[in-house]
């Protein structure tokens, strides 16, 4: 940013605004660390499959499904219908898997940690106490933690590098750990929950996450047990040409409830990288989950150079009657951007709800949005997505909303908001509605405006700046979505909602 | 690309069922159309743009045979002073139709254009439909384009003192008629173009429409009763600067209708409004598409679409606005609502903005339910049974899109047909 180094600070502009500004372009967490991996060899086939299956200790059956997954992949086509532009990925010039190498013996003590891996936990902004138990040092989970405790899962590449809270979850009968740990340790709970809401072959990508997942997390909350914290997982890559794929799978059981965080970071890099994940959420009867991600994953710089491909796969299916989902996320990374969490509202009188904003400045493409099927009576689905587009980026909604003929008596409210911010930017919207019955209600509303000139005149005249006027306008259009998150990501949230549009106007 | 095989073998099959009329100034701009059909293939099951019609009986190389039905309402637009022009089952019919004279118009017919070399209607004949197969292909009206026997060119350079209809009457249960229609209005002048009855068994019509600066078009179309017609209707519409044009389309059953408008403002402050409203029974299947682009500045455009189904009929609706780069001032409205009176009924609906310019309002809104249970309770507890209450309920709800007719005698016409449907079947 040598160019705003010599800007002039106008009279009457204080130094907080040139600093914020001279952050513009910059990602927070562009930094890798420099700790040695072991890398599988470049590319994919059936051996990589396998190593990874191997490297992760897995059981036959696992190893199979993986191998079928990886078949069924060669034989299908990437999609092509999203508004965005690529060029073509390479899926053999990436790794598969790469895994911090002090991690290939579980740590037993602080010192033997890699420091540099503290190091990154600090940078992270996790707090000091967790960072004592992602390490694995003993006694720290009893010491009394401050304020409203946090369970974290760190995956960092391919590997959950560890977890912390283990015991305390355990004594409320919650399973929190690594998948690969899940696979070993309750393959019956696996075995039945994996795969059976995003199938192998439901689509290219998370065909490719089945063969070749090298870790994620997973949950499992009995029956009746109010999770006694949020769970929390960090994504990091951080190795070069790597792609992620992690794996999540969440069953919150009859009359439970979880609160799960979701973070994300990467490396500022030259090069794009590949991430492509899957989630899946199972909810019985009764039970209610709620899913929040703030995805700040490297957007590529302001040229549009490097960044980070996402392309996921989540969704929650409502098994039991009454059961809840709600998904919040706050997209404000990645170069490219492909994502729609949905809802299976199967069970009558299920709920499913998709808060989201997403931001795009500079040359990042975003083409998010959900699905609300609604198969069971009295099911109820609401909508509101917030995009923002700056500078030369693409954001789109894309949604369906279904009512089949049996689900009598539902009801969905859609709200999709666009704002624009600059004239060489776009904002669309892809909705699909599809209404089989005529006792359920559906709902759709969208708008697409720019900032309101005298919104911000009013701002101007009460003395902020234009930035700040912008900003401020901004989180009031994204209010409805930012109210809906827990309280640690809200305050991120609003902050990044801020930082992404800086240098987008004037 | 080579097309999938089922796609190529459809569009052989059709192909081979016509013959391209000796086409005279027109030539170049058919074989071009056949080009972009050879191309692009005829429309299929797994196309996305036909994700909730099934085009299959519309591209079959025999049309299916449809009864003639005997209409025991009124003629439409009777009672207005009107220039008829008249198709029997696609084929002009000059003893029905009044002679083609009108002061501020020219009228020729399509077929006599092709005798000559030179006409002003060879810059627009397939003009507008080319440019509208981007982004998204049309390959029916590339396939009337090339193949259309019949239509007329109407050249509005005044204002007409009269409306002119054209009017289709469906005769043979197995008539597959193919018309061609190209209007220019010129700067100032302004037309009211009416279009009614069933025209075929199967009919697929293309209405190529340019408006020069300051013009101005109404368009009133009725599609017949026909219950078991199907027809594949594409307007395109070009709008210069100041312009207007305004649709509006009113479908009473026909097994399957596809009626697809597509719109491009490319002079600075052009209003585009346009306008459906459709009642089903049964095996009906209505769908709208339409498709905006705004390419000048401070635009206006307004879709206002609803649709009243009952026993098992199914209502689509695909409305895009695009609005381009520099198109600043823009004002888009969408709206796309359904009624429906049983749970059989179905409502399928796609509503799109596409927007690249930063200063514009646009907006949509989509939304499907039943009678309004609270409204219906106010009426019957003032006294009106509930026959009576739930006409009053669905027409009140029409009539945001009968309110887009500005010709209040017309917007009479369309009301007294809605009211005997809704009469004929509660």
């Amino acid at each position: 940013m040598a160019a705003l180094d010599q800007t002039q600070v106008k009279e009457g502009v204080d130094q907080e605004t040139v600093d914020a500004v001279r952050e513009v372009g910059t990602y927070k967490y562009g930094w890798d660390t420099d700790i040695e991996m072991e890398y599988a060899p470049k590319g994919v086939n059936p051996d990589i499959v396998r190593l990874i299956s191997g490297k992760n200790d897995e059981p036959e059956w696992m190893t199979e499904w993986r191998l079928a997954a990886f078949e069924r992949w060669t034989k299908m086509e990437e999609p092509k219908w999203a508004m965005v532009h690529y060029p073509p990925i390479d899926f053999q010039n990436q790794y598969y898997y790469a895994r911090p190498k002090s991690m290939e013996e579980k740590p037993k003590s602080l010192d033997e940690v890699d420091p540099k891996l503290l190091a990154t936990y600090e940078k992270l902004g996790i707090p000091l106490k967790e960072q004592m138990i992602l390490a694995g040092v003993e006694g720290a989970e009893d010491a009394p933690a401050e304020g409203r405790k946090v369970a974290v899962d760190a995956v960092f590449d391919s590997v959950s590098v560890g977890t912390t809270f283990q015991a305390e979850l355990k004594k409320a009968g919650v399973i929190f750990c690594s998948i690969s740990e899940a696979i070993k340790e309750h393959p019956e709970l696996v075995k039945k929950y994996l795969g059976t809401v995003v199938p192998v072959s439901d689509n290219f990508y998370a065909t490719l996450n089945s063969a070749v997942f090298s870790d994620g997390s997973f949950v499992y909350i009995p029956p009746g047990v109010r999770c006694p914290m949020e769970l929390s997982t960090y994504f990091r890559i951080n190795a070069e040409n790597t792609g992620q794929f992690e794996r999540t799978l969440i069953i919150a059981d009859k009359g439970s409830y979880v609160s799960y965080l979701e973070g994300c970071t990467a490396p500022q890099r030259d090069t794009a990288q590949l991430h492509a994940a899957v989630v899946e959420i199972i909810v019985e009867e009764d039970a209610e989950v709620k899913y929040s991600t703030v995805q700040n994953w490297f957007p590529g710089d302001e040229n549009g150079k490097g960044g980070i491909y996402n392309f996921v796969t989540k969704r929650a299916d409502c098994r039991g009657d009454r059961s809840k989902v709600m998904w919040t996320q706050v997209e404000t990374g990645s170069a490219v951007t492909w994502k729609y969490p949905s809802c299976i509202l199967r069970g009558n009188e299920s709920q499913g709800e998709f808060y989201s904003i997403a931001i795009a400045n500079n040359y990042q493409q975003a083409d998010t949005g959900t699905k609300m099927i609604h198969l069971g009576k009295n099911t109820k689905s609401r909508i509101v997505s917030k995009g923002i587009s700056a500078g030369k980026a693409q954001n789109t909604y894309r949604g369906l909303v279904s009512m089949h003929p049996k689900a009598k008596d539902s009801r969905n409210y859609t709200q999709c908001d666009s704002l624009l911010i600059g004239d060489k930017c776009g904002a669309h919207t892809v909705p699909y509605i599809e209404v089989r019955n005529n006792s359920s209600r559906v709902e759709h509303e969208a708008t697409t405006s720019k900032v309101d000139d005298d919104q911000l005149f009013y701002c101007r005249q009460r003395g902020m700046d234009e930035e700040e006027a912008v900003a401020l306008v901004v989180n009031g259009f994204c209010k409805d979505v930012l109210q809906a998150l827990p309280m640690e990501f809200a305050m991120e949230a609003q902050q990044l909602v801020a930082i992404s549009l800086e240098g987008s106007v004037g | 690309m080579a097309l999938p095989q089922a796609k190529q073998t459809a569009t052989e099959a059709r192909l081979a069922a016509l013959t391209m009329p000796d086409a005279g100034c027109t030539r170049g701009a058919r074989e071009d159309a056949l080009a972009r059909v050879l191309e692009s293939g005829l429309p299929g099951r797994r196309d996305e743009y036909w994700k909730y019609t099934q085009p299959d009986s519309l591209i079959s190389a025999e049309a299916l045979p449809a009864a003639v039905f005997v209409n025991d309402e009124p003629v439409l637009f009777n009672d207005l002073d009107r220039l008829k022009i008249v198709f029997v089952d696609g084929v002009f019919s000059a003893e029905e139709s009044d002679e083609l004279s009108l002061d501020g118009v020219k009228i020729d017919r399509i077929e006599d254009i092709c005798c000559k070399d030179i006409h002003w209607a060879k810059d627009l004949y397939g003009v507008l439909e080319a440019r509208g197969q981007s982004p998204v292909q049309r390959p029916l009206a590339a396939l009337n384009t090339a193949f259309a026997s019949d239509g007329v060119a109407i050249h509005v350079t005044g204002k007409p003192s009269k409306p002119i209809n054209l009017i289709y009457r469906h005769a043979s249960p197995t008539s597959d008629a193919i018309l061609h229609h190209v209007i220019r209005v010129e700067s100032g002048a302004e037309v009211t173009i009416l279009e009614s009855g069933p025209a075929a068994s199967r009919f697929n019509k293309c209405m190529e429409i340019e408006i020069a600066d300051k013009g101005t078009l109404h368009h009133v179309r009725a599609q017949g009763r026909d219950h078991e017609r199907r027809a594949a209707t594409h307007m395109f519409t070009r709008l210069g600067a100041e312009s207007v044009y305004k649709s509006f389309t009113l479908t009473a059953n026909g097994v399957l209708t596809r009626n697809e408008q597509v719109v491009e403002l490319t002079g600075d402050n052009a209003v585009a409004h346009v306008a459906g409203a459709c009642v089903g029974d049964g095996d009906f299947h209505h769908d709208d598409t339409v498709f905006i682009t705004h390419d000048a500045v401070n635009c206006e455009s307004r879709q206002v679409f609803k649709k009243v189904l009952r026993n098992g009929a199914t209502g689509v609706f695909q409305g895009k606005i695009l609005v381009k780069e520099g198109a600043q001032k823009t004002d888009g409205y969408q709206i796309s609502q359904s009624l429906l009176l049983d749970d059989d009924s179905q409502f399928l609906a796609k509503p799109e903005l596409e927007i690249y310019a930063d200063d514009v309002a646009c907006s949509h809104g989509s939304t499907s339910g039943a009678i309004d249970e609270t409204a219906l309770f106010y009426l019957r507890s003032r006294g009106v049974p509930v026959k009576d209450a739930t006409n009053m309920l669905t027409l009140a709800f029409l009539a945001e899109a009968v309110d887009e007719i500005e010709d209040n005698a017309l917007a009479d016409e369309i009301v007294s047909r809605l009211e005997g449907w809704l009469a004929r079947r509660s």
